[in-house]
């Protein structure tokens, strides 16, 4: 069912943790779905310097978690924002489709994140598209399960 | 743990079985040396017509019944289809209401469904926390209207045993026909059809050491029911097909096994299984075991654990060895959690963090003491990952 690649990052996460200074903090998801990720910045300059997260979930939502964390470390924020869910899928080397959103939550989680950010900072949060499952939505909307 | 201690255990018996050895024996002579159909006229057929006669008695004699009240079909969904369908059609001028309970197996559900598509009504009872059904509910929703009684003699998830012969008796005193998917129940559960007042029964081979792809329905003689599979005159004109004989022949065998002495099998594995319960809900905190105290299968735990999913706890096991199963929506392709979990009051969340470990003949006190090392290390690590944990059910971080 997964690739060899989604049971490694699974097995072996990468930036499990919370960071007690985060310059951003995201979370999206609700324990009734079945999925939460929270993901931590901490940002030096405009460069993410470190980031931790931590994902209640499947195993592809724990494998997506730590591979966007691995993907977005040492990225400005707008590069960080550039990665979609389809750069996770296929870092991963493929999702099975009804867990295509579990990379959808951890694109959004760290959009989340650096929307803190900026906001910590005084500046607009940047336009966020909706996944249909960020916190205060239905579980029952996971649109990109094809 | 490392992966050098990993040792294949497998504790998911509700899902199916192995086959035993004396199964498979019996069944070998039917695929080569006695091949000819059964109702093929020449003496060379004659075997292959014995061979299935042998097995319709051997289940006949497993649950109370006359060989002649034995259909054989191509397992325990289609049992329940035929049972549920055919009653329903060939009583439609009696009535049109059948009365479920809210956790039968989709075998059921998803039959009874269809059946409202089709015109019918049906009444989804719930059960207790503990997946009890009441009869006197029963008793209640049975209308003039009614035609069938379906519940299942024990769950398939939580292992809860239901007051089979009551719900036969509350069934019977208002005239109205009694199924039960007895396909968890066969090998674990003694079973009489006549005591327990059932008229319709499904099981299905795989679960107790028989072949995938058999099962059998049992029609109590003058039982107005409607064929589901037509074509040939195969049993009785019942239901057409040349017979799966290896299979219907390892099924006989098989059940024959499992219901020799039911008693022992369930104190063996019912010691392993609450060794198994104690040591879970002993070295993990916010756990909880679902179903019943007592009323359940000897083979059965199921447990959750709060602040983690079910299919990681699945895949991590799988990392060890250990093949179990969840109640996750994460892990179903509907991304539904469990029906059962959610009929006995769990929330969502507990739901997705259910683990079924179902034991089996194969398994040794050895297999339980791996769990009992493996799992608190699991939900430990999951825990450590998921942003619902609270310190107190939180390790120390390593790093």
């Amino acid at each position: 069912m997964y690739t060899e690649k989604v049971i490694a990052e699974f097995t072996n996460p990468q930036n499990v943790g919370e960071i007690a200074d985060a310059d951003g903090v995201g979370e999206v998801g609700s324990p009734a779905c079945g999925d939460i990720m929270r993901i931590y910045l901490k940002i030096e300059g405009d460069r993410i310097a470190d980031v931790r997260f931590r994902t209640f979930g499947c195993g592809a939502a724990i494998a997506s978690s730590s591979m966007a964390t691995r993907m977005i470390l040492g990225m400005s924020l707008a590069e960080a924002w550039a990665v979609s869910n389809a750069d996770v899928v296929e870092a991963l080397g493929g999702l099975p489709p009804a867990k295509v959103h579990c990379s959808v939550l951890a694109r959004d989680a760290i959009r989340a994140a650096i929307n803190d950010c900026r906001t910590r900072r005084g500046l607009e949060p940047w336009e966020v598209r909706s996944s249909g499952c960020s916190r205060g939505a239905g579980c029952d909307s996971h649109p990109e399960n094809g | 743990m490392n992966d050098q201690d990993q040792r294949p255990v497998y504790m998911d018996h509700a899902a199916t079985t192995f086959m035993k050895p004396e199964v498979i024996a019996a069944m070998a002579p039917y695929f080569s040396q006695h091949f000819g159909n059964p109702s093929s006229l020449y003496r060379f057929a004659r075997e292959s017509r014995m061979g299935v006669d042998e097995a319709r008695r051997e289940v006949g004699a497993a649950v109370g019944a006359s060989p002649e009240e034995i259909f054989f079909t191509a397992g325990g969904s289609e049992a329940d289809n035929w049972a549920i369908k055919g009653v329903a059609l060939a009583n439609r001028k009696r009535g049109d209401h059948i009365v479920t309970s809210s956790i039968e197996h989709h075998a059921v559900l998803h039959t009874c469904e269809w059946l409202e598509k089709q015109g019918f009504s049906v009444t989804y009872l719930p059960v207790d926390e503990f997946g009890l059904l009441d009869p006197g509910d029963v008793r209640d929703a049975i209308t003039d209207r009614t035609i069938l009684v379906s519940v299942m003699a024990a769950n398939n998830e939580i292992g809860t045993i239901q007051p089979v012969a009551e719900l036969g008796r509350v069934a019977h005193d208002h005239g109205v026909l009694f199924h039960t998917d007895a396909v968890q129940a066969v090998g674990a559960v003694p079973i009489d059809v006549d005591r327990m007042g059932i008229d319709l029964l499904s099981l299905s081979g795989h679960k107790f050491y028989g072949p995938k792809g058999t099962g059998a329905l049992y029609i109590r003689r003058g039982t107005r029911i409607e064929n589901l599979i037509h074509g040939g005159g195969q049993e009785r004109g019942r239901r057409a097909g040349t017979e799966n004989v290896p299979g219907i022949v390892g099924l006989g065998r098989a059940i024959e096994l499992a219901t020799a002495d039911i008693e022992a099998h369930n104190r063996r594995i019912a010691a392993m299984r609450d060794r198994l319960v104690r040591g879970i809900l002993s070295a993990i905190p916010d756990a909880r075991l679902n179903g019943h105290p007592t009323e359940r299968l000897a083979n059965n735990a199921n447990f959750s654990f709060r602040y983690v999913e079910g299919e990681s706890i699945l895949l991590l096991l799988d990392a060890h060895g250990i093949c179990a199963s969840t109640g996750s929506a994460c892990s179903s392709a509907s991304l539904e959690p469990s029906h059962v979990l959610l009929a006995i009051g769990l929330p969502h969340e507990e739901a997705h963090g259910s683990l079924r470990l179902t034991l089996g003949d194969a398994n040794t006190e050895e297999d339980v003491d791996y769990v009992l090392e493996v799992l608190p290390e699991v939900i430990g690590r999951l825990r450590q990952i998921s942003p619902l944990t609270p310190a107190h059910a939180r390790m120390p971080e390593a790093d």
